[in-house]
């Protein structure tokens, strides 16, 4: 073809066309989240600053009747610092979160070191078993649970027939703090293992080697080496569990006592029982802070450390 | 091996048998107790389908699952749609907005999705929960799973290959349809099934869109739990372990990595 216009025409073609392809893959999903996550959030921290509803949601903007509260607000913060049992939940949440996080690192550090350390063959099998209860249902773990702890389960006659002997009241396992915790570390255990395994595998054996041909023993070549080099994926691990059990309301809400409240569980109450949606938010805002500072936390700790993340 | 490196390869044993043993004692319990002859989930009587026939016969339970069901296909088969387009134009052009807006949803505790998409249906969109509802949240926590596992996809592959088609005259469209698209089709099942399973499971963030007409599988589960231990829960338990593991096999037939943890 003569001319060199024809070319251009057709490059430019091409570059419409690739402007408009990318238009068209990224548009819809941006849009659907744009109005389904974004928007969401959005109006949420909006709504903690208005009144509430007189029957539940939110007070209108502007009200005909002067005696309605309405307008903008800081009221829900201020009730939030006035009343320590608020905080008193949020620190409680935070320790939940805390004892969850290091039982899961210790029952998962062992666990993914003999896989990182089995045969090639292996592997994938023992991860595998790691995963597969966890694809049961979320509520059906909770629920095997209130089975085990039941009053009349073997468990529970086991642990009072123990304490009866040394002359201790019995106690009710189930609707318990610890009923709580140990539901927490059972749903969250896989999320400490995947990474502290994607971790350790990667750690070249040489320098356990090498660390024992300079005479370290076995004591000194795990924490010298091999620990520090999985700091990474300790953080990314701390982080998965940490996160998910700062927010959990069904665990407390399930095998918990009247007392045992998280966070989640106030939440809840103020979006579906008391109805106090500006409050709720309130509430929901400042575990979003809560759960932003520990991704940052563990991003910054996991980045500043070696390249095995 | 010297005796001590023995002895240290016994402990990390022992240590890993026991972590197994508590993933696995529950749910075997919950299993076993579902063909116990006894109301009570304490002690094992006797065999029995009982249970299942109890299951069967319960049909606020059918009805819940029917709607699982309904909220699961319909739900996947969006989240796929729109979590592929996502993955691909997270891998292609990078756009950060769009990976922070897919990804998000996915790391963030679900209770604030859920309350927030509570207040956006009632408070701005004016939406009576239900179905409705149910489904659009459940297409928005899908799609970043979905997309994550079409971009684990692309990320495995040859640029030039792209190239190629364009270098041979084909189209943007055509080389989605004809070399792009079967090539990430095995992400995109997976990532289909990965959504429908998460669709079926979800307890959270259904808890607070479903509103009170509609019940799905877990909240059906939830409201008989918070009642009383019944073999029933344990009955419906089985079998929806035995599902999701059908799909967890299936999974892994069209993409080996999901399973291995390497998403």
């Amino acid at each position: 073809m003569p001319g060199c216009s024809c070319v251009t025409e057709r490059v430019q073609k091409f570059a419409s066309g690739a402007r408009l392809t990318k238009w068209l893959v990224s548009g819809p999903p941006f849009l659907f989240l744009l109005l389904f996550f974004v928007m969401p959030s959005v109006i949420m921290v909006l709504a903690s600053f208005r009144f509430p509803g007189e029957f539940g949601g939110l007070a209108p903007l502007t009200a005909a009747d002067p005696g309605v509260l309405q307008g903008v607000t800081l009221e829900t913060y201020q009730f939030f610092f006035s009343d320590p049992i608020y905080s008193r939940v949020f620190i409680k949440s935070i320790l939940m979160a805390l004892a969850t996080t290091l039982i899961c690192l210790t029952m998962a550090y062992p666990l993914s070191l003999l896989i990182a350390r089995s045969p090639k063959k292996s592997r994938d099998l023992m991860v595998l078993l790691v995963i597969l209860p966890f694809a049961s249902n979320f509520l059906i773990r909770v629920y095997a649970w209130m089975i085990v702890l039941g009053p009349q389960s073997a468990l529970s006659l086991l642990v009072n027939g123990m304490l009866q002997w040394f002359g201790i009241e019995p106690v009710h396992l189930l609707f318990s703090p610890f009923a709580v915790l140990i539901a927490m570390v059972y749903v969250h255990l896989p999320f400490m293992v995947l990474p502290l395994y994607t971790n350790l595998e990667k750690h070249d054996p040489s320098l356990l080697d090498a660390a024992q041909d300079l005479g370290a023993n076995a004591w000194q070549r795990f924490w010298r080496v091999t620990f520090p080099l999985s700091l990474p994926g300790i953080f990314s691990g701390s982080a998965l569990v940490f996160i998910p059990v700062l927010g959990m309301f069904a665990i407390p809400d399930i095998l918990g006592g009247t007392g045992d409240m998280l966070i989640g569980n106030l939440i809840k109450e103020q979006f579906l029982g008391t109805r106090d949606w500006p409050f709720g938010s309130t509430l929901s805002i400042m575990l979003t802070i809560a759960v932003l500072l520990i991704a940052w936390l563990a991003a910054k700790l996991a980045g500043s450390r070696g390249s095995y993340g | 091996m010297d005796n001590a490196a023995m002895r240290r390869g016994w402990v990390l044993w022992a240590a890993a048998l026991a972590v197994y043993a508590f993933l696995y004692v529950p749910l075997t319990i919950v299993v076993a107790y579902s063909f116990n002859d006894s109301r009570l989930n304490a002690e094992w009587v006797g065999f029995t389908w009982h249970w299942y026939q109890v299951l069967l016969n319960d049909e606020a339970m059918l009805a819940a699952a029917g709607n699982s069901l309904f909220i699961a296909l319909v739900s996947s088969l969006a989240a796929t749609a729109l979590g592929t387009m996502a993955g691909i134009a997270m891998h292609r052009y990078k756009l950060k907005l769009l990976t922070f807006m897919v990804l998000t949803p996915v790391a963030m505790p679900e209770i604030l999705l859920g309350v927030s998409l509570l207040l956006f249906f009632i408070q701005v969109l004016n939406l009576t929960l239900g179905m409705l509802s149910i489904v659009l949240a459940h297409i928005t926590f899908s799609i970043g799973f979905v997309a994550v596992i079409v971009r684990a996809r692309l990320a495995g592959m040859d640029e030039s290959i792209f190239e190629a088609a364009r270098d041979l005259g084909a189209s943007p469209w055509e080389t989605f349809r004809y070399v792009t698209f079967p090539l990430i089709l095995p992400g995109v099942v997976a990532g289909g099934l990965m959504a429908f399973t998460l669709s079926i499971d979800d307890f959270v963030i259904t808890f607070f869109t479903a509103g009170v007409g509609v019940s799905t599988l877990p909240l059906h589960i939830y409201s008989m739990i918070k009642i009383a231990v019944t073999p029933e829960v344990n009955a419906v338990s089985t079998l929806l372990m035995l599902l999701t593991l059908t799909l967890i096999v299936l999974a892994s037939r069209f993409a080996p990595d999901v399973l291995k943890g390497k998403v």
